[in-house]
C-alpha cells in the first residue's frame, strides 16, 4: 500500500517539490539541477549573483551540529538573495519540551518558504516534508544515516567538470558505507545517471547487510577496488566506530584502507579523488593525496555553492509554474 | 435472564464443531448449544440466521494503557474496543507505568476491568523488578494477585545466569513464563529488520540473528531446566523452524505470532511511515510467508493483536523516535480470517488460534462453546462489508497501519459472560 502512494518530493507533474532524497528521481531531475548550476559561474570561474529568490523566506535548521554544510547553504541562499535565517537546535532542547511538530509549524508560522534541515533520524526529512503546509519546501540537509542529497549532486557536478560524463566510470567508495548518508545519495546518483560501476570498499563491518539492495560491487581488498577506477570517494571515519568494535584501530584502518600515493597507482592514471570533508588526515586519507594534484576536495566546496543554489532554483521555479500550467 | 439465539452457524473450534443451530445461555453460563433443550424457556430469543457464533477470542498479548503515563487508552476503553473485535479475554503484559512487578499493578488492572465489565482480563506479572532484567521480582506475590503468567515483556534479560535462575525459579512455582526472544546486544538501537530495506533507507538494522540468538538460548535453558515457557511473538523463518526442530526433541514449547507480521514487511517502509514501527520488527516477505505456513502446519499455535494503543503525539516523529506498535484488537479477527479467504488456512483452524490454542496456553477454560462453559461468545455477520478508518475506532489508539483496508465481514455484537457487552446489529 505505502509503495504505490504518490512519491511525497514530487508534485503533481511529477517536478521536484522538496528534495528528501535521490531515490525515485529520474536523471533528468538531477541533470536540471547540474545543468543550471553550471550557468551560475561567470566565465572566469567566479560565482555569480543571481537575484531569483529575492522576498523568500529560507531557514536552515539544523538539528545536528554542522559548520561547513550550514555555511554552503546560507551562502547559496544569499547568492540567489533570499531572506536567511538560522536556527541550530540542540535535540536537548527540543527534548525539553516543544515537540518537533510545534517546533515546525511555529518556524513556519513565521513565514518560511522553505526549510533546510539536518537531523540526526534516518527518515527525519520526510516526517517534516509530511508536516509543513502547502507551498512551504523541504531541503534535506542530511538525516540520520539515510540521506544527503545535496552532497551527492555537488559531488556529481564535481565528476561532471573534471571527466565530462558520470556515463561509462568507474567509481569507488572507500570507508564506513553502514553509517554514511552521503555514500547512499552517491550510490543513488550514481546510478541514476548511469556510472558503469559503483564499487565499494571497506570492512563487512562497515557495509550495510544487503549491499546488493544499494547496486554496488563490495570489495574488502582496497588495492582489488582501486583497480582501474576513475573516481575515488573517501568517506570519513568517525572516531566512535573504534568504540562499537566495528574496527581494531584508526592504525590498522589505515594501514588497510587509507588512501596514500601508492594505493592510488591502481586506479587510472587521471582518476580524481574526491571526500565529502571534513577530512581526517593520516586515518583514511594521506595528506599527500588530500593536497595532491589529483584531489578535487576544495573545488567539491566551491561547487557545493553553486549546486545548493540550482536546488533551490529548481524547486522555487516549479512551485511558481503550477498555476500557468494549470490554467492553460 | 435466559437466551436463545436460532439459525446461527455454531463455530467451536475446540469441538471440531460446525453447524447451523441454536445457542442457549442462562445467566452467565452456556446450557446448549446446537438443538434447543424442549424445556428451555428463552426470555429473549434472536434470530441469527445468516449470522456465524464464534466463542470469544482470547488474546495472549493486549497493552491497556492503564496503568500509565500519558498513555492512550484506559482498561474500560480498551476491553470495549476487543469487545468490538470479538475478544472477550486478553492477557497483559507487565510494562505498564509503573511496572507490574508487585501485586497492586494487577489487582489494579482486574478491578478496572471488573468496573467495566467487558472482557476477563488476565495480567502478566514482570519477571523481574522493573523489568530491569537484573533482580526476581516476587513471583509467587504476583501469582497470588492473579497473574496468570510472568514475562519480561519487549525488554531482554541480558545475563544468562539470571535469565536461568528466572527460569528455575518460576518453575518452583508453577508460574508459566512469556518470552518474546531478543538479543539486547544485537537488537541495540534497531528499529527495523537488518535487510534491503534497512540498508536502503540507513534505518538502524535489529538482525534476524537478534530474534534467533536468544531463541536458542531459551530452548537449551527450557530443555535443561523443564521451565513451561511460551514464545511470544516470532518473526522469521528461522525461528519457526528452530521450534519444529525443539519439537521433534521433545521440548514442550508453545508460541504465537503477533498477526501484523502475517500481512506487513520490511517493504512497508520504504516511505518512513512510523506506523508501520512495530517491535520485534517487520521482517522479509519470505519470513512473512515462513510465519503462515508456520501456522497453517500448526508450528505456531496462537496469533495476538499484539494491540499497543498509542497517542498521535507518538507516532508524529522521525520514524526511528516514534513508538512501536499498533493498535489491533479491533482487526485482530479480520485479518486472520484473510488467511482463510487466501487458503492458507480453514475457518476452523483459523478460530481455533484465536480461541481455544490460547486458552490451552493459559490453562484456562475459555474459547469454546461447549456446554457448562461461560458464555462468552460474539456473532460475526460474513457479509457485513467494512473500511478500517482511524476516526472510528473504538480504542483510544488510532495507530493502525491498516487504515482504508477493506474487510468482508463483521462482529456485529458480543456477550461476555452472558452479558451483552457489544452490539452493531442495527447499526
Amino acid at each position: 500500500m505505502a509503495l504505490v502512494e504518490r512519491d511525497i518530493q514530487l508534485d503533481e507533474h511529477k517536478r521536484l517539490k522538496h528534495l528528501l532524497t535521490l531515490e525515485g528521481l529520474k536523471a533528468h531531475h538531477l541533470t536540471e539541477i547540474l545543468d543550471l548550476a553550471e550557468t551560475f559561474f561567470d566565465a572566469n570561474g567566479e560565482l555569480r549573483k543571481v537575484p531569483l529568490l529575492r522576498g523568500k523566506t529560507i531557514m536552515n535548521v539544523f538539528f545536528e551540529p554542522s559548520t561547513r554544510t550550514r555555511t554552503t547553504f546560507e551562502i547559496a541562499e544569499k547568492r540567489l538573495s533570499a531572506d536567511v535565517v538560522n536556527l541550530n537546535i540542540a535535540t536537548s532542547a527540543t527534548k525539553k519540551g516543544e515537540s518537533l511538530q510545534d517546533t515546525l509549524w511555529n518556524l513556519q508560522a513565521m513565514g518560511a518558504d522553505m526549510f533546510v534541515i539536518r537531523h540526526a533520524d534516518s527518515g527525519a526529512a520526510h516526517f517534516f516534508a509530511r508536516q509543513v503546509a502547502e507551498g512551504v519546501h523541504v531541503l534535506n540537509a542530511g538525516d540520520g544515516r539515510h540521506a544527503h542529497p545535496s552532497q551527492a549532486l555537488l559531488d556529481m557536478f564535481t565528476i561532471r567538470k573534471h571527466k565530462g560524463d558520470i556515463y561509462d566510470l568507474k567509481v569507488a567508495i572507500v570507508g564506513d558505507i553502514l553509517h554514511s548518508r552521503v555514500a547512499r545519495s552517491q550510490i543513488q546518483a550514481l546510478s541514476i545517471l548511469g556510472a558503469r560501476e559503483i564499487r565499494v570498499i571497506g570492512p563487512r563491518t562497515l557495509m550495510p547487510s544487503c549491499p546488493e539492495a544499494l547496486g554496488v560491487h563490495v570489495y574488502h581488498d582496497m588495492d582489488a577496488g582501486l583497480e582501474d577506477v576513475d573516481v575515488v570517494i573517501m568517506l570519513r571515519l568517525q572516531n566512535e566506530r573504534m568504540s562499537g568494535a566495528r574496527l581494531p584501530s584508526e592504525k590498522e584502518f589505515f594501514r588497510l584502507y587509507g588512501l596514500t600515493e601508492q594505493r592510488l597507482e591502481r586506479a587510472k592514471p587521471d582518476a580524481i579523488v574526491m571526500h565529502p570533508g571534513p577530512i581526517n588526515r593520516g586515518v583514511e586519507i594521506d595528506s599527500a593525496v588530500a593536497d595532491g594534484p589529483r584531489s578535487v576536495i576544495l573545488d567539491q566546496v566551491t561547487n557545493g555553492i553553486a549546486v545548493r543554489m540550482a536546488i533551490m532554483a529548481v524547486i522555487f521555479s516549479n512551485a511558481a509554474r503550477h498555476p500557468q500550467e494549470d490554467a492553460s | 435472564m435466559k437466551l436463545r439465539i436460532d439459525n446461527a452457524r455454531l463455530l467451536d473450534p475446540a469441538r471440531q464443531s460446525d453447524r447451523i443451530g441454536s445457542l442457549c445461555v442462562q445467566g452467565n453460563r452456556i446450557v446448549a448449544c446446537g438443538e434447543a433443550p424442549d424445556d428451555f424457556t428463552p426470555d429473549e430469543v434472536i434470530d441469527a440466521d445468516g449470522l456465524w457464533l464464534i466463542p470469544g477470542l482470547v488474546d495472549l498479548q493486549a497493552r491497556l494503557g492503564e496503568p500509565g503515563d500519558r498513555s492512550a487508552g484506559t482498561v474500560a476503553s480498551e476491553t470495549r474496543a476487543a469487545a468490538a473485535g470479538g475478544i472477550t479475554t486478553l492477557c497483559v503484559p507487565p510494562d505498564t507505568v509503573p511496572v507490574a512487578d508487585n501485586p497492586a499493578v494487577p489487582e489494579l488492572i482486574r478491578r478496572r476491568a471488573r468496573q467495566a465489565g467487558n472482557a476477563f482480563v488476565l495480567p502478566i506479572g514482570a519477571l523481574t523488578q522493573g523489568l530491569d532484567g537484573e533482580r526476581l521480582a516476587p513471583l509467587n506475590a504476583l501469582k497470588q494477585a492473579g497473574c496468570i503468567a510472568a514475562s519480561q515483556a519487549n525488554r531482554p534479560i541480558r545475563n544468562t545466569q539470571t535469565l536461568r535462575n528466572a527460569l528455575e525459579y518460576a518453575a518452583s512455582h508453577a508460574m508459566p513464563l512469556i518470552f518474546k526472544p531478543m538479543d539486547a546486544d544485537l537488537a541495540a538501537d534497531g528499529v527495523a529488520h537488518d535487510g534491503a530495506v534497512a540498508s536502503r533507507l540507513g534505518l538502524p538494522g535489529i538482525p534476524t540473528s537478534a530474534e534467533t540468538a536468544a531463541l536458542a538460548q531459551l530452548l537449551v535453558l527450557m530443555e535443561e531446566t523443564g521451565a513451561r515457557v511460551h514464545i511470544s511473538g516470532l518473526t522469521s523463518r528461522r525461528a519457526v523452524e528452530m521450534i519444529e526442530r525443539a519439537r521433534t526433541r521433545g521440548v514442550q514449547v508453545s508460541c504465537d505470532v503477533a498477526v501484523h507480521h502475517l500481512h506487513l514487511s520490511e517493504n512497508d517502509l520504504m516511505d518512513f511511515n512510523p506506523l508501520f514501527r512495530v517491535h520485534p520488527p517487520l521482517r522479509t516477505p519470505d519470513d512473512q510467508q515462513a510465519l503462515r505456513q508456520g501456522l497453517k502446519f500448526d508450528l505456531i499455535d496462537a496469533i495476538t493483536s499484539d494491540h499497543t494503543p498509542l497517542n498521535a503525539d507518538d507516532k508524529a516523529l522521525p520514524f526511528p523516535q516514534a513508538k512501536p506498535g499498533i493498535s489491533g484488537v479491533e482487526t485482530l479477527l479480520n485479518l486472520t480470517l484473510r488467511l482463510v479467504e487466501d487458503g492458507t488456512l480453514t475457518l476452523l483452524q483459523a478460530l481455533r488460534k484465536l480461541t481455544v490454542a490460547p486458552a490451552e496456553i493459559l490453562g484456562i477454560e475459555a474459547g469454546t462453546l461447549a456446554p457448562g462453559g461461560r458464555a462468552s461468545f460474539f456473532l460475526f455477520d460474513p457479509d457485513r462489508h467494512w473500511t478500517v478508518t482511524p476516526e472510528t475506532m473504538l480504542s483510544a489508539g488510532r495507530n493502525t497501519p491498516f487504515a482504508g483496508w477493506e474487510f468482508e465481514g463483521q462482529v456485529v455484537a458480543t456477550w461476555f459472560q452472558g452479558k451483552p457487552v457489544f452490539n452493531r446489529l442495527n447499526g
